[in-house]
């Protein structure tokens, strides 16, 4: 087998080769080494292939998990992740994936297997115009109608997911195209005349917002994944501690700036932290780095920081002005910008400014009452304890997010990974597999509700397969909980579909041969979290959490921090 | 405040190009009044014109939108008081022996041109600005239209100043070759 694949998978270059090969030659030149997908009919040539080839093939159970897993790599290590599915079904199960890296910004490269060029048009089995269906979610898609155009169109993809703002390229093939022959040329040179990313900011600009800095009495920064992508917490720390700035993040730029720090601010926006949300109110000057204006960080947008001169940098021109005017833009990569900015900023203290921010900060309720059942900010702070704050953690979507989002104190880029634009429930533990494999040696910890694990808990098989260390914890309410929360607070408390059963989690567990815990008193849940860290392998922890609790605070959609709701003191 | 926009785009010539830019003008609600596609000198670059109503601010996003389009080369938006903006219509008129020397005198004040004849039809050629079709159309009105076939405007700006070139993406010698090479012409 291993003298096969240095046969196969050596220097091919100038030697004709099948459609299959060219893909996988340009696989091992794009540095890939694992491959999340199932097989099928269209996509057999490519897998036949694939076993004189050295990637990993993760066999996810269900496509819309080979996505999520590839995303969950992209966004983990920073390449793009690569998923291949057949065509048809196949592909139409990946739409769900692919927008969730889309809207996230993760660099992504699909496979999908098509019915060949002479089938396409005629409604053949299995046919569905996947390029037609993924237009709108893709950074870019190719339908590849000949052999010949493989290798450019395989090294295209590769260049445009992992470049300027990443997203997923999608690249469609036919099952001819798989199987016919071409001559392999790795070094065809890309000519992508409509595509240069602009990667690094005008100096004109960048000198302008140094001196609108520098004049600023009540500035704040917001640091969104366009920071963590570009590689930039450590221009950012320098820059904050240097002007002496507070940072908030958004939800997908938690881990930016390490929120252990005097100037972290923490998240803001609907379920922000309100001395976040309230600095960036009273702000004059806001500094605004890789981030989009979603309407779940900004509320109402004409309320938005309505005192402050923005500055907006960002490596996508459309994100800027498109939500939220813009005094200074600036259309760069953030690290390249910023490490020209910082030259420019005059050393200041603002500590009048810091400190009255620090007046509006509450005290954090940690949530857990002894004797009684676990909440979920005290699983976040007892796994925070239990891990030291050093996990990667991967959640899904909903209350569970955001109880992990701001109850886990994170101090590394990439340690908080989630579904962010698109909002995907079941994203979580398929996504965690590919965070695993990406970043082998890092803890990787699934927080989950039981809502979102059961939208794609076949997932376990795979992880059992792959023999994967994920630890898992699903916090257990017995409802769809956030879509639950809007119903008690917006729509008097008529609970409509939010009610939900579930398996016994050990049980299921068990049938897969992993581990599981079920803890329903709060004075359990260090001893467990403990425990489960120490079980080699994966482990799954049910915790049993109070069934009506909310997140709070939260600004209802479309208002403002003054409509803020509280949580109703206890006694 | 919302006005009429000229667009003018020079993009590659390949599968799908026509469908990704209709696309983003549905996926982000904006209203084409017109869209017009047409080769340029350089065989892989064909230059659109399009048309759409909206304000300054939405009609800037769609041009940085346009520009996100891999195969979007270049995009201008140009002023119409500037520049030539033309449109073709063809329009198909009842002509008897009656009403036919009436309406060739309107044909002849609108410098259109009578390209087909039968007993009882005219068809009718004219370019000129929309405001000259849209005059030449209401006043055949009366001798009743039977079909009105137009293009959607084409623009360039006056003067010496080209704002779209597509040779600036291709050499000669490049496109000559691929030329060469090429098999389908109708790739949209």
């Amino acid at each position: 087998m291993t003298s096969r694949v240095s046969e196969v998978g050596g220097e091919k270059a100038g030697t004709r080769l099948s459609g299959s090969q060219i893909v996988c030659e340009s696989l091992l030149r794009a540095g890939v080494d694992v491959l999340f997908g199932i097989p099928g009919g269209a996509a057999i040539p490519f897998y036949d292939v694939l076993l004189e080839y050295p990637f990993r093939h993760v066999l996810v159970r269900h496509e819309q998990a080979a996505a999520h897993a590839a995303d969950g790599f992209g966004r983990a290590t920073g390449r793009p992740g690569v998923c291949v599915a057949t065509s048809g079904p196949g592909a139409t199960n990946l739409v769900t994936g692919i927008a969730t890296a889309f809207l996230d910004s993760s660099p992504m490269v699909i496979i999908t297997a098509q019915v060949p060029t002479s089938y396409i048009g005629k409604d053949a089995f299995q046919e569905i115009d996947i390029t037609g269906i993924t237009l709108p979610i893709t950074k870019h898609n190719y339908l590849v109608e000949s052999v010949h155009e493989v290798g450019r169109v395989m090294k295209e993809a590769f260049h445009i997911a992992g470049t300027g703002r990443p997203g997923p390229v999608l690249v469609d093939l036919p099952k001819n195209v798989l199987t016919d022959h071409s001559i392999w040329d790795p070094v065809e040179p890309l000519k992508l005349l409509g595509y240069r990313p602009t990667l690094f900011g005008h100096r004109a600009q960048i000198r302008r917002a140094a001196q609108m800095i520098n004049g600023a009495r009540k500035p704040v920064i917001v640091a969104g994944r366009g920071v963590i992508i570009s590689g930039a917490s450590e221009q950012l720390l320098k820059l904050a501690e240097t002007a002496h700035i507070p940072v908030a993040t958004t939800l997908l730029g938690i881990g930016a700036f390490p929120e252990t720090h005097d100037l972290s601010l923490g998240m803001l926006g609907m379920h922000g932290e309100l001395s976040a949300n309230r600095a960036i109110s009273e702000a004059d000057v806001l500094l605004a780095l890789g981030m989009r204006y979603d309407d779940r960080a900004t509320g109402k947008v004409s309320a938005f920081a309505p005192n402050a001169q923005i500055i907006h940098v960002d490596v996508d021109p459309a994100e800027i002005g498109k939500n939220v005017r813009v005094n200074i833009p600036i259309v760069g990569d953030v690290k390249n910008t910023l490490s020209v900015l910082i030259n420019e900023i005059s050393p200041a203290d603002r500590s009048d400014w810091v400190a009255e921010i620090e007046t509006w900060k509450t005290i954090p309720r940690n949530g857990q009452i002894l004797n009684g059942s676990p909440t979920a900010e005290g699983v976040m702070t007892a796994l925070r304890d239990v891990t030291k704050g050093q996990a990667m953690i991967v959640t899904d979507v909903g209350q569970n997010q955001m109880w992990a989002a701001k109850n886990y104190c994170y101090t590394r880029p990439n340690s908080f990974i989630s579904s962010g634009g698109l909002g995907t429930m079941g994203f979580g533990l398929p996504a965690a597999i590919g965070v695993k494999i990406g970043c082998p040696d890092e803890d990787v910890w699934v927080i989950s509700g039981d809502g979102g694990f059961q939208m794609n808990l076949q997932e376990l098989s795979t992880i059992a397969q792959e023999k994967l260390e994920l630890k898992i914890i699903i916090l257990n309410n017995g409802y769809l909980g956030m879509v639950r929360q809007w119903q008690e607070l917006f729509y008097h408390s008529r609970y409509s579909q939010t009610k939900i059963t579930g398996p016994d989690y050990v049980k299921l567990a068990e049938a897969y041969g992993i581990p599981a815990y079920r803890v329903e008193k709060a004075e359990d849940v260090a001893s467990t979290l403990e425990k489960v860290a120490r079980t080699p392998g994966a482990v799954i922890a049910e915790f049993v959490i109070p069934p009506e609790a909310n997140v709070f605070p939260m600004i209802p959609p479309g208002a403002t921090i003054e409509d803020s709701l509280f949580e109703e003191e206890d006694e | 405040m919302t006005r009429s926009h000229t667009i003018v785009a020079l993009v590659e010539d390949r599968k799908g190009v026509l469908n990704r830019v209709v696309s983003l003008f549905r996926r982000r609600g904006f209203n084409i009044e017109s869209l017009t596609v047409g080769r340029t000198d350089v065989p892989q670059i064909s230059r659109m014109t399009i048309v759409i109503h909206g304000t300054d601010p939405i009609v800037e996003q769609l041009v940085k939108q346009l520009y996100k389009l891999i195969e979007v080369l270049k995009v201008s938006e140009v002023n119409v008081e500037e520049s030539v903006v033309r449109e073709l219509a063809l329009i198909k008129v009842n002509a008897t022996a009656s009403t036919r020397s009436e309406i060739m005198q309107i044909v002849d004040i609108y410098r259109a041109n009578i390209v087909d004849v039968t007993r009882d039809s005219v068809v009718i050629e004219v370019t000129g600005p929309q405001a000259k079709v849209d005059s030449l159309v209401s006043l055949l009105r009366g001798f009743g239209i039977k079909e009105v076939a137009r293009t959607g405007h084409v623009a360039m700006i006056r003067g010496s100043m080209a704002t779209a070139r597509a040779s600036t993406y291709f050499q000669e010698s490049d496109w000559k070759n691929a030329a060469a090479t090429q098999t389908t012409s109708d790739s949209y």
